[in-house]
Parts: structure tokens; C-alpha cells; sequence
């Protein structure tokens, strides 16, 4: 099967509508799954109580939060390399989304570390990259949405995304050694509960939930794009044909 | 656990259940903007959608 | 006429080397031409220094405990202020674009137009450093290691900038630029302040001030190049 043929928005477009709900139907279910693991299945931790049951949502928006950033690169990447209008698409609906888990690993974070710790915001390594993550997605974001026309957009977006990926390592060994430097040896924030292997298991499904869901709704987003971006081509003919098909 | 136990989250029920909402809220809010914006990028195109 | 006397020998393709001693020395004399405005950017670092003490009370225990963080931001946003004058009225008169079409490397002349640039926004800061130091109670090894550091992340502070600089052109929104590259300036930060806390507990800088300088030569070999890119899209 060719499968470049998929490359042109025009074609891709249907596929995505096709797939999307296959994808939201798994998230649902993986979701499920993993809400009565965490909430109900999995047993009450010895030193944080029912509190630690915050990690199977916040562990899965970290991993989401960065693993999507990682796809986003990758499609820039692609879209430069290439010159693929449906590449750069692909990595603006992904944007989105990622901020949002980018959020929420910040917002359950904090929820978690308040009864935990004591403290909503500790300034630790993990978190302070996260808000460093956070930073990084407006701002791909945000130029996107400063430059008119949209092929100067995708490129220095894409371009703006590789240079982010490229330090997100940097920035997170340079946070670690800022937080060991004044910390010293005290408690380690990111320390979980000794993982029970029901709780992995937990975790696990959660990740499966939000990767899952991602896919759906960047395939949904993507769609919302090609409509915006591709009015002018010459589709009519096309819908006509169906039309005529459907009859 | 009882209903009673599994609301309280043994005393930590803001904190569990604040996050657990943030997110279905959160999620949901997502999808609710993008069908939106899909059904208003619809309507705009006339109701022309690729169809390959 | 032998076909080789006929035809026409190539002209040696001129090198990336005379691409930014061209660069630097044209930066240079234009930076020269309008001193006060540079003069204004290096006030603007001594004047944002002075304010913290202004806000959190003449405490020079707090001082010397805050001093150097707040040097390197004050550095850091000064870099900011800075970084628009180096693509900007290039890009405005269409000289850029003319700089696309030489036949010098653009990742050279980009590299001339930054140091340069280094040269007149960020070395004035290095030099001014220590006495700002000495405002906040830092020793003599501090204010060594402030300097140190400064003169090693400076450029980088540069190099990165440029990137966004060259994503940004003729956009209006200065704040943009800010949004793109401070969280990029985040290692510089960390490490240029981390080594005069080093120096302070007596640890000794050498991690810090080679990260700094490695981060140094990855953007020496980086920045140019995306910066270059970004130039591309803007221009095309």
C-alpha cells in the first residue's frame, strides 16, 4: 500500500475521521480500566495514605507532557525536512494538547505535594522542568500564532520546536544539579511510594488512557486544521463525487 | 472501602479528588473547544470536506 | 584559443573566515555610530541591579545571599534588550536579504554580526560586573568567578538570542522573543550563578565554568546554523 499517498492533507483528512473515534473508544476503555485500579483496586499506601492515588493521573500527564513534545519535534523535523504542509499540521494539533497535560502534571503535582510534602510548590527538579516544558509549548504556540502566513509559520515553529527539543535535555540536567546544589541531601521530592505491582499497573493503564486519547483528539484537531487551512483547494468537485456516490 | 471511605480518601479528599476532576474537566473542555471549532470549520467551508 | 584558455577560470569561493571578519568589522563600526543607545542598554543592567536592593531592604546578609542570582538575571534581561538591533534594521532596509544572496556562508556573516554584537551589549557588562558585586558584599573570589562566568555566558546569551532574533524578525511583539529564549537562557542561569555560589561554600567553580563553556562551544557551532535557517524562513 502506498502509504504516501496519506501525505497529502486532502487524503489524510478522511483517514483521520475514520481512525479518531477507533482511538478515543480504546482511551475510553484503558480509562476506565485504570480509574478502578487507582481509585478503587489498588490498596491504601502505608506512609501517604490514600494521597498517593494523585500519581496515576499526574504520572501519566509527566509522561504525556513530554512524550508529545517529542512527537511535536518529530513532525517538525519531518515537515522541514520534506517541505510536508501535513507534517507541520500534524505538529500544531499536537501543540495543544500537550500544554494541557504539561498543566496538569504542574496542577496534580501541586495537589500532590501539599499533603505530601507539606507544600504546593517545591521547587524541585521535575516540576520546575515541567513549568520550564510549559514555557517551551507557548511559545511554539505563541509564534505560531504571531506569523500570518502560514508557511513562515510552520517553518520557524518547526524550527523553534527542534531548538526546544535539542535543550529540553539541557535544561533538565542543569535543573537537577540547580535543585541538588541548594537542596543537599534532603528529602527527594520525586520519590514515590515503593510501586506495588498493582499500582504500575495502574499507572500503566492511565498512560495507555491519555496516549490513546491524545491520538484521538490531535487525528480531530488536525481535521479542524486542514478545514482552516485548506479552504481554497479545489475540494468541491470531490464532495460532489461522493455525493453522487452516496445516492 | 465504604462510599463514605472512598469520598474522604482518608482525609485527603481535596487533594484526590481535586486532581482526578482537574482532569476529567480539563479533557473534557478540550473536546468540547474542538468540536467546536470542527463544526464551525464546516459550516464555514460550506459543508466541502476532502473525501479522498 | 585552447577550450581550457576559453573558458572562464572560477573566482575561489570566498571563505567562511572573510565572511565574519566582514561581518564583525561592519557590525562593529555601525555598533561605534550609535554609542548612546548602547550606552543606555548597559545602564539599563546597573539600574535593574540597583532595584532589587531597593525592594528588599539594605540586609547585606540577604544582599550577599541574593547577589549573584540577581546579577545573571539582570545580565540576562539586559542580553534581551539587546538582542533586537541585531537583525532588526537589517532586516528592515533589506540588507539581510542581500546577506542571503552574497556568496559568504550566511551561518558566517551571522557569526560576525554576533560577535560583534557581544562585542558592543555584552562584553560592557562583564567589565561592569564587579562593581556591581561589590554592591551586594561579594569577595574578591566571587567577584572573579561572577566575571568569569559572565564572560563565558554572555556570548552564549548572544548565540541563543540570535536564534530567536532571526525566528521573530518583523514581528511586532517584543515580548515574543522574550517567551522564546528565556527559558532557553535557563542553563546559562543556573550554572553562572551556581559557580559563585560554588566559590562561596568553597567548593571551587571548575564544574560550573565548564558547562558554561561547553555550553559556549555547542552554541559557537549551533547557533549560527539554526539562526541561519530561521533568517531563511523569514526572508523568503
Amino acid at each position: 500500500m502506498n502509504w504516501f499517498r496519506f501525505a497529502s492533507p486532502a487524503s489524510f483528512y478522511p483517514l483521520a475521521g475514520r481512525l479518531a473515534p477507533w482511538f478515543g473508544g480504546a482511551a475510553a476503555l484503558f480509562a476506565a480500566a485504570g480509574l478502578y485500579v487507582g481509585l478503587v483496586a489498588a490498596p491504601t499506601d502505608a506512609t501517604q495514605g490514600d494521597a498517593y492515588r494523585i500519581i496515576f493521573v499526574h504520572v501519566a500527564a509527566a509522561w504525556m507532557s513530554m512524550f508529545i513534545y517529542l512527537v511535536m519535534a518529530f513532525w517538525c523535523a519531518v515537515s522541514l525536512m520534506f517541505n510536508a504542509r501535513l507534517a507541520a499540521m500534524m505538529a500544531q494539533a499536537l501543540a495543544p494538547t500537550g500544554a494541557l497535560f504539561t498543566a496538569l502534571a504542574l496542577v496534580t503535582g501541586a495537589l500532590w505535594g501539599k499533603p505530601t510534602w507539606g507544600t504546593y510548590w517545591a521547587w524541585d527538579a521535575r516540576m520546575t522542568s515541567e513549568l520550564i516544558l510549559l514555557f517551551l509549548y507557548f511559545g511554539y504556540m505563541a509564534l505560531r500564532q504571531a506569523i500570518d502566513e502560514p508557511r513562515r509559520a510552520d517553518r520557524a515553529s518547526a524550527v523553534l520546536a527542534l531548538v526546544g527539543a535539542v535543550n529540553v535535555p539541557i535544561i533538565y540536567f542543569s535543573v537537577k544539579w540547580w535543585n541538588t546544589l541548594h537542596q543537599g541531601a534532603s528529602v527527594s521530592l520525586t520519590s514515590a511510594p515503593t510501586m506495588a505491582a498493582i499500582m504500575l499497573t495502574g499507572m500503566l493503564l492511565m498512560a495507555l488512557a491519555a496516549w490513546f486519547y491524545s491520538i484521538a483528539i490531535a487525528l480531530t484537531r488536525v481535521r479542524v486544521i486542514i478545514l482552516e487551512r485548506e479552504r481554497h483547494a479545489g475540494w468541491v468537485g470531490e464532495a460532489a463525487l461522493a455525493a453522487r456516490g452516496a445516492r | 472501602m465504604s462510599v463514605a471511605e472512598f469520598v474522604g480518601m482518608g482525609g485527603y479528599g481535596f487533594y484526590v479528588w481535586g486532581s482526578y476532576a482537574a482532569c476529567v474537566l480539563a479533557i473534557a473542555a478540550e473536546i468540547v473547544v474542538v468540536r467546536s471549532r470542527f463544526a464551525a470549520a464546516r459550516r464555514a467551508g460550506g459543508g466541502r470536506e476532502p473525501s479522498a | 584559443m585552447t577550450a581550457a584558455q576559453a573558458a572562464p577560470r572560477p573566482l575561489p569561493a570566498p571563505g567562511a573566515w572573510r565572511g565574519v571578519a566582514w561581518a564583525v568589522r561592519r557590525d562593529l563600526r555601525l555598533a561605534l555610530r550609535s554609542k548612546a543607545e548602547l550606552g543606555v542598554q548597559l545602564l539599563f543592567y546597573v539600574i535593574v541591579a540597583t532595584l532589587v536592593p531597593l525592594g528588599v531592604g539594605p540586609d547585606s546578609v540577604l544582599l550577599r545571599a541574593l547577589g549573584p542570582g540577581v546579577l545573571w538575571v539582570a545580565a540576562l534581561l539586559a542580553s534581551l534588550l539587546a538582542l533586537p538591533r541585531l537583525l532588526a534594521m537589517d532586516f528592515a532596509d533589506g540588507t539581510l536579504e542581500q546577506m542571503t544572496l552574497s556568496p559568504y556562508p550566511l551561518p558566517a556573516l551571522i557569526s560576525g554580526k554576533i560577535a560583534a554584537h557581544w562585542l558592543a551589549t555584552g562584553l560592557p557588562l562583564v567589565a561592569v560586573s564587579p562593581l556591581l558585586g561589590l554592591q551586594f558584599g561579594l569577595g574578591g573570589d566571587e567577584l572573579v568567578v561572577l566575571a568569569l562566568g559572565l564572560l563565558l555566558g554572555t556570548p552564549t546569551l548572544s548565540l541563543i538570542g540570535a536564534v530567536g532574533a532571526a525566528l521573530t524578525l518583523g514581528l511586532r511583539n517584543g515580548a515574543l522573543l522574550a517567551l522564546l529564549v528565556l527559558p532557553l537562557y535557563v542553563p546559562v542561569l543556573i550554572f553562572g550563578a551556581g559557580a559563585v555560589d560554588a566559590v562561596r561554600t568553597g567548593l571551587g567553580a571548575g564544574a560550573e565554568l565548564s558547562l558554561l563553556g561547553a555550553g559556549l562551544l555547542g552554541a559557537l557551532v549551533g547557533a549560527p546554523l539554526a539562526a541561519a535557517a530561521a533568517a531563511r524562513i523569514a526572508i523568503d
